[in-house]
């Protein structure tokens, strides 16, 4: 795939990002491969959101933590303003860090139970500032607290003193405080109630607006990535599929499977659920290794050539 | 419309969301636990009474416990000897104050080195995986294979039997047991997303073991600890009994119970008291060890 | 429909509470409703709306201690199941009403083959045995459209696919063919495809076995496609119960509209997007259920009697026929007030 016409450098470059997990033999040898993400590329934009959608299986998890390093991709190249992160020693990386953040699907699980939320949002300054005097982290702290919303006399408390609406707000406040330019959000709303997402999602975008950030948004909610992102990839069997700007994907799904998940998602309004026909079994199962490269069927509009039995 | 007295303006959360519980802190909340439990608490204050003794034993103990008394040999309970005597004249009430020392300090400081050394090579092990992992593993596997017996014995046959020698012997074989728990517990931690989110935000690996996985594992290893001073306190008094750990004259519930063996029909005395002060002591920290577990273990994910 | 039909299940005022260390959680306070046979009724409600929590309490499922039923009556067919003993109860689980719970991954078990697991229900319900049951075991996987069912039967849970685990759940429901099937969060751990599958399974064997149908779930979108009527709960109360068109097209409950507002819009292109509408706040500690209705203290629309006194679900004037709502403020005039304003 080539690189995108994009009016500005992309913030991230990714291209051919492949994770393979070796399938031992019962004899010990080396056997076959788990291709968990193969050939995967996108770009994303200063200032963007891009959706990466897919059911259990597609592999999105796994380019979200390839993408951040945290389980370092088999094969391919992620690009980060410019520099290769494969090539970063470890303390580099570290640094790197400061710039690229994760927000985690289980507010529940992704704070340290044994921590205070102050010294959890405090963190990254200690880290990556560490010339930072005590009372001045501690205003940035209180700053980011109230930021998303929660009250910073509240720093001392402990996560399960928290709502998972908060807790998720909590994991955000600690996105944010170096400023980074670049969150990976992994299915970020997906453990929350109806009503806390919309709060969550509000928040996120204002971030955005104010601070400028680029998004991954990961998510299996196609309504909420729509609502979200600019752009969406849709991942099947670890590979794109389709990639283009989010109302033409959704107006105008060219990929069977694409079509086929659009058709699933259920809308709230009885009427038109009665009326819609499903697109569900239309599809024979494909091979993954049918799934060929992405083809520019339209401007902006890219989808993987697939060849069906 | 009372609206602005409910309605929460615009982004002042706050005022709307409560925040859901005003409950103590983590070691606040324990401890709360912890005196709830009522076997739990004679448990403590049993242990605090031993240790107490131990500490006071110069002040609280009537004679000077290997001070001989040719004239009162193997006499009965009586005002002036509460515990009786033993063979040689030993009050034996004396006897068992000081000797909560040996056992206390036995069991306490027994544990205190298998912890020291447990920890740190099972935090390896667990955090750092692959042939670390494999090498200290194995090790822990030949620490293991050794009676801690035996260990005392040939400890006792190159060195001399002795208290400290004892303590050695024991703290070295309870030492296997803390690298396993250490290790199965730090990769049970290093598993979860709080690890993995540190990771993320930019903790190098020293920081991640001390920060936020030594203070999720603390709970466990108490828990341990705490029942593995009831198992050595039984170790030290086999030992002393057998003659390889505190050495006669000074005093050791354990080597009392050796020579009150001999006299169990004359005076039984000799044998009750420190038998009952062993079980007492073992007692009370297995109490206190399963209370610890219960009040700490619910604690995690409300 | 559903006026003229029996009544299959009457609940009356039904309220639970779990006795915990912070003291008693409240979570189900005075819950009421009918259903009918043949209807599908699609309650919704968020965690801690005690939308699962009444059903489990209704079949004797809620380990007491620490749970309690404080109040109310559920018939069943004129039999209060909560004055039922267990021996009783036993016979209509699985027989009279069938469940399908949420994570087909540990609702089946693993070492028991499916033949083995559906022919139980059978066993102990209907007392078939052997060839019977095996057939009818086959003739229940053709039901939920598993291929090749013959073969399948003699395989373990492991060995399907997670939309295929949740079908068997179905016929293990389905098995002894209930007058009442219960699905709870029966398609939130699914894919969204698999989910379209299970639903649209749901609603042809509606047609053709036509048993009542409790379908709990938080997903509007599901229960658009699924129920005749809808409930709506929230913090162990109902709010809002209607006719499902109608509570799509005029909610009257300010926390139903909340739901439907937070929702993104599929249809909607970027340009006319708007913020979601967020519910400010948090659902209350049901330790304390605050005395008046609950949602109050989130609801801009709330007037001073929502705090202290609790509002009756009673029909909401000039909706339809069955639409109730329990408010003592008037949404649709709020609605048009701000509508002209715009």
């Amino acid at each position: 795939m080539k690189p995108e016409p994009a009016d500005r450098y992309p913030l991230l470059s990714v291209r051919n990002l492949s994770k393979h997990y070796p399938l031992r033999s019962w004899w010990g040898g080396k056997g076959s491969v788990f291709r968990a993400v193969q050939d995967v590329s996108f770009d994303i934009r200063p200032g963007e959101t891009l959706g990466l959608v897919g059911e259990s299986g597609s592999g999105k998890s796994t380019i979200g933590r390839a993408v951040t390093m945290l389980n370092p991709p088999s094969a391919g190249t992620v690009a980060f303003e410019g520099t290769d992160l494969a090539k970063l020693s470890a303390g580099e990386m570290r640094r790197m860090r400061a710039r690229i953040q994760m927000v985690f699907q289980d507010p529940y699980a992704a704070l340290n139970p044994r921590m205070s939320i102050g010294d959890y949002v405090a963190e990254p300054f200690r880290l990556h500032r560490p010339g930072m005097a005590r009372a001045e982290r501690r205003d940035e702290v209180e700053g980011l607290l109230a930021r998303v919303g929660l009250d910073p006399r509240f720093a001392q408390r402990y996560p399960h003193q928290f709502s998972g609406g908060q807790r998720q707000r909590i994991c955000i406040a600690r996105a944010i405080a170096l400023k980074p330019s670049f969150i990976v959000a992994d299915e970020p709303i997906a453990a929350l109630d109806v009503s806390i997402q919309a709060q969550v999602v509000n928040l996120l975008q204002d971030l955005q607006d104010e601070l400028g950030i680029s998004y991954l948004f990961i998510s299996h909610d196609l309504r909420m990535v729509r609502y979200l992102c600019q752009r969406v990839a849709v991942l099947w069997h670890g590979r794109v599929v389709e990639l283009a700007e989010a109302d033409a994907l959704y107006e105008d799904p060219r990929h069977p499977y694409t079509r086929r998940l659009l058709s699933a998602v259920p809308v709230p309004n009885p009427v038109e659920e009665r009326a819609r026909l499903r697109a569900a079994a239309l599809l024979p199962p494909a091979d993954p290794d049918a799934i060929g490269g992405l083809v520019e069927v339209a401007p902006g509009h890219w989808v993987a050539d697939t060849r069906y039995s | 419309m009372t609206k602005a007295a409910i309605a929460p303006a615009g982004v002042a959360l706050p005022a709307a969301e409560p925040i859901l519980r005003a409950e103590p802190g983590p070691i606040r909340a324990f401890w709360t636990r912890l005196t709830a439990r009522r076997t739990a608490m004679v448990g403590l204050v049993i242990v605090v009474a031993l240790i107490l003794m131990a500490v006071f034993a110069d002040w609280i103990a009537p004679y000077d416990p290997i001070a001989t008394d040719w004239g009162a040999i193997r006499t009965a309970p009586s005002w002036a000897h509460p515990f009786g005597t033993d063979e040689v004249g030993h009050d034996v009430l004396s006897r068992i104050v000081f000797g909560a020392r040996a056992s206390l300090g036995a069991g306490l400081t027994s544990v205190a080195l298998a912890v020291a050394l447990g920890l740190p090579f099972g935090l390896l092990a667990g955090y750092a995986g692959g042939v670390i992992d494999l090498l200290i593993m194995r090790l822990t596997d030949a620490l293991l294979a050794i009676p801690f017996l035996i260990l005392a014995i040939a400890l006792a046959a190159f060195l001399g039997p002795s208290l400290t020698n004892a303590m050695v012997a024991i703290g070295l074989s309870a030492t296997s047991t803390f690298v396993r728990l250490t290790r199965a517990q730090v990769q049970a931690v290093a598993a979860e997303e709080f690890v993995e989110a540190a990771r993320a935000v930019g903790n190098p690996p020293w920081r991640i073991a001390i920060r936020h996985i030594v203070p999720n594992i603390v709970p466990a290893i108490l828990v341990q600890a705490t029942l593995t001073i009831a198992a050595a306190i039984i170790a030290e008094a086999s030992l002393s009994f057998l003659g390889l750990g505190q050495q006669p004259p000074e005093p050791s519930w354990g080597s009392m119970l050796n020579v009150a063996k001999n006299f169990l029909e004359q005076a039984p005395w000799m044998a009750i008291w420190p038998g009952a002060s062993i079980f007492l002591a073992v007692l009370a920290f297995n109490l206190l060890g399963d209370g610890l577990r219960d009040a700490l273990d619910p604690r995690q994910r409300t | 429909m559903g006026q003229d039909r029996e009544i299959l299940l009457d609940v009356r005022d039904l309220a639970v509470a779990f006795d915990s260390e912070g003291g008693a959680v409240h979570a189900v306070n005075g819950v009421s409703y009918t259903l009918a046979e043949g209807e599908t009724l699609g309650i919704v409600g968020e965690s801690g709306s005690g939308k699962s929590v009444h059903v489990l309490a209704m079949l004797g499922l809620i380990p007491r201690p620490p749970g309690r039923i404080t109040g109310g009556q559920v018939l069943f067919q004129g039999r209060d199941l909560l004055g039922l003993p267990e021996r009783e109860l036993r016979k209509i689980r699985g027989g009279q009403i069938g469940f399908v719970f949420q994570d087909p991954m540990s609702s089946l078990n693993p070492g028991m083959t499916v033949a083995a697991q559906i022919i139980e229900p059978l066993r102990i319900h209907l007392g078939l045995d052997g060839r019977a049951a095996r057939a009818r075991a086959k003739d229940l996987l053709d039901l939920v459209r598993i291929p090749n069912a013959g073969a399948r039967l003699d395989q373990y849970p492991h060995e399907f696919s997670g939309g295929q685990r949740q079908r068997v759940m179905i016929a293990i429901g389905l098995s002894c063919r209930p007058k009442l099937l219960i699905a709870d969060e029966a398609t939130t751990a699914l894919d969204v495809t698999v989910q379209a599958e299970i639903i649209a399974l749901v609603q042809e064997l509606k047609r053709e076995i036509g048993m009542a149908i409790v379908w709990i779930t938080h997903d509007l979108g599901v229960v658009a496609g699924i129920a005749d009527t809808v409930q709506v709960m929230y913090a162990g109360r109902i709010l809002e119960r209607g006719p499902v068109d109608d509570i799509f097209r005029d909610p009257r409950s300010a926390y139903t509209l909340g739901l439907l507002r937070s929702l993104p819009d599929l249809s909607r292109g970027r340009a006319g997007r708007r913020r979601l509408h967020q519910i400010e706040g948090a659902p209350p500690d049901m330790r304390h259920p605050p005395p008046g209705d609950p949602f109050a203290a989130r609801n801009i629309y709330a007037t001073a009697r929502c705090l202290t006194e609790a509002p009756p679900l009673a029909q909401a004037p000039g909706a339809a026929p069955g639409h109730l709502v329990a408010a003592w403020y008037d949404l649709p005039a709020h609605l048009a007030a701000e509508e002209a304003a715009r």
